[in-house]
């Protein structure tokens, strides 16, 4: 049984965004961070670890430097990472990375024990259309929003968090689960993790070791093929710091009205 | 000297930053407060393995280098100088003279009870006659038969009421002075042995100081460390590492003060304008700042030395010397900065001060540094 967690290194949106002149990211100039739900994906995959002995790989699509994210997913329980990284694939979108990051996981391999696992969503593009993109691309059963994961035999027993309540699913493997922040806390890389990393198998898939797998169509990926295109970008306006007011009585609800009023809000 | 960090020493600065923002500086203030053993914290510690990561692989631990040891207790420090207090005790004081001294063994046994078994360790030397002088304690040990027997008490042990394995220095032959000095590995389950006072203390309230007592101590003949005599020698030799930790933890609390100031003096406004817009502000983040780049530069030469086996009991020394005075000096500084809330406990400030105090006192006072330094020149 393995594990593969797809994981995206994006912009550390504490800091300044920059946009490139063609409306995409400007990642170089921005501090990156791993995708928070990701992080979830890869803490999930990492207690199924600890039950099982399983293998966890992680694969990420993006420029050399997100080797170094890799990296530390190793340092905190990973067993292989894999890069996907080529400048045919820069400037794609979710159609044409989910195209790319499935015939990656192809490559890799997914058996009948196998899971693979994605954060919810990037807090770059917030599309959440990656994980289940690969999923269709690769046949493989869904379930989104994962808050609980429970495993017994080749069972799956998912705890599914929607806007008005909880979903329970059965899936059976190979599935592919995508995951939100209330399905764990991450850990933290530790100090043997951090000595090992660098020791550990760490792959690079580029143009041309993937062009030839049949998910692959030259035409729809990368920028030109990518079928979203972008109008344009910008940072917004900074919102003014909002106002707390404490109290459910009705001075608190007299004093929240006045304001409201005076703003011309009511 | 090349200072550019390795891959895995980033990570360690890195993790640790992570850990220490989430994990220790949201409870640093209330650990001051109640004066409680940060133990949830402690306990996650051992878990990522930064208790004893020095310690070898093969004895439990990570085994890594004293820079990276160093990087961990300098970004604890940042937030809470008692829980990097507590790390740099274990690690240096008390896994420090096991990897360095003991049998094969003591360090399968202990180095393991130290990382893997999640036992808290400290170091006893001071005693209420033997500080600075460490040469007149007054501990003795007796071997009779297959043990033996240890009685006196030691004073100021950092981690005391909470650490289970010690390292003891005793007199084995008090006609031989510091020759006759014997260093000890010491359970507390073993019979005789007892927690004294804890001490109440102008900072490292979360660190667990107390007095140790040792009343007719059995301690297994096999739990010598070193041989006899050679106790003197252990302890100075450990002391020159500890202090590495402690010039880390130093230099921790200042640039945390420091933080701590910058952003304070960016909003504080003054005559119109954030007080971090006037020179004299300026002038002394700049100076801080110098000594603070200057204090690692010292600290992490001191650490490669002691890696690549190199000596480094001046390069200790001077750092320790250093770090300590400018933390001393930031964090009084910073409270000059913060004005009259410095002197409040609504901010982190004035309990960075008093901790800063004791750097410039324990593993060997400014004073002490001078001696070892210039020992080392004359």
């Amino acid at each position: 049984m393995k594990i593969i967690v797809s994981v995206k290194q994006v912009p550390d949106t504490s800091g300044k965004v920059a946009v490139n002149p063609d409306g995409t990211l400007d990642r170089a100039s921005m501090q990156t961070i791993t995708n928070p739900d990701d992080l979830n994906a890869v803490e999930a995959a990492l207690k199924l670890k600890d039950e099982t002995g399983c293998k966890v790989v992680v694969v990420t699509m993006g420029p050399p430097p997100a080797a170094g994210m890799l990296r530390e997913i190793m340092a905190r329980g990973a067993d292989e990472g894999v890069l996907v990284s080529a400048r045919e694939f820069g400037g794609s979108d979710t159609y044409a990375t989910s195209q790319i990051l499935a015939a990656a996981i192809s490559r890799i391999g997914v058996e009948k024990d196998d899971i693979v696992m994605c954060g919810r969503q990037a807090i770059d593009g917030d599309t959440a259309q990656v994980g289940p993109q690969i999923a269709e691309k690769l046949h493989l059963p869904q379930v989104t929003y994962a808050a609980d994961i429970q495993k017994t035999g080749d069972t799956i027993t998912v705890k599914r968090m929607l806007e008005d309540g909880y979903m329970t699913i059965k899936v059976k493997t190979p599935c592919l689960l995508t995951c939100i922040k209330e399905l764990n806390t991450p850990r933290y890389m530790s100090v043997g993790g951090i000595f090992e990393a660098y020791g550990k198998p760490l792959a690079t898939f580029d143009y041309e070791t993937l062009k030839n797998d049949p998910l692959i169509d030259p035409t729809t990926i990368g920028l030109k093929g990518s079928p979203t295109n972008i109008l344009t970008s910008f940072t917004p306006p900074q919102k003014g710091a909002g106002m707390m007011l404490e109290g459910a009585d009705k001075a608190s609800c007299e004093k929240l009205a006045g304001i409201l009023t005076a703003k011309h809000i009511i | 000297m090349d200072f550019e960090l390795t891959q895995e020493q980033e990570l360690i600065r890195k993790t640790m930053s992570e850990f220490t923002e989430h994990e220790i500086k949201p409870i640093a203030a209330e650990t001051d407060r109640t004066c409680a053993y940060p133990k949830g914290t402690i306990d996650q510690l051992f878990r990522y393995g930064i208790m004893g990561m020095s310690v070898p692989k093969e004895y439990g631990g990570s085994g890594a280098d004293d820079l990276s040891a160093a990087l961990a207790i300098e970004e604890i420090s940042k937030a809470c100088a008692s829980t990097g207090d507590i790390v740099a005790t274990h690690n240096g004081l008390c896994c420090g003279p096991i990897i360095q001294n003991g049998t094969e063994e003591q360090k399968q046994k202990y180095l393991r009870m130290l990382t893997e078994g999640g036992k808290l360790g400290a170091f006893c030397l001071t005693e209420p006659d033997a500080g600075s002088d460490a040469s007149k304690g007054t501990t003795v040990a007796k071997l009779e038969g297959d043990h033996y027997v240890l009685n006196g008490s030691k004073i100021f042990i950092t981690n005391g009421y909470a650490a289970e394995v010690f390292v003891v220095f005793a007199m084995t032959d008090p006609s031989k002075g510091t020759k006759g000095i014997s260093a000890f590995i010491v359970e507390n389950t073993f019979p005789g042995f007892s927690v004294g006072k804890h001490e109440e203390k102008m900072g490292l309230h979360g660190s667990p100081t107390a007095e140790i007592v040792f009343t007719d101590c059995i301690v297994p003949k096999e739990n010598l460390l070193g041989k006899e005599g050679k106790g003197f020698k252990i302890a100075m030799q450990t002391l020159d590492g500890g202090r590495i930790g402690i010039a880390a933890q130093s230099l921790g609390l200042a640039e945390g003060a420091m933080e701590e100031a910058v952003n304070y003096t960016k909003s504080r406004v003054q005559f119109g304008r954030p007080i971090s817009k006037f020179q004299n502000t300026q002038f002394l983040f700049a100076d801080m700042a110098v000594s603070i780049e200057a204090g690692k530069l010292l600290t992490y030469q001191a650490a490669m030395r002691k890696t690549k086996g190199q000596s480094f009991t001046k390069e200790a020394a001077m750092a320790k010397l250093f770090c300590s005075e400018a933390a001393m000096h930031i964090t009084t500084k910073s409270v000059q900065m913060f004005g009259g809330y410095g002197y409040t406990k609504d901010f982190p400030i004035e309990r960075m001060m008093r901790d800063a105090k004791i750097t410039e006192i324990y593993e060997g006072t400014s004073e002490i540094q001078r001696v070892v330094i210039s020992n080392q020149i004359l």
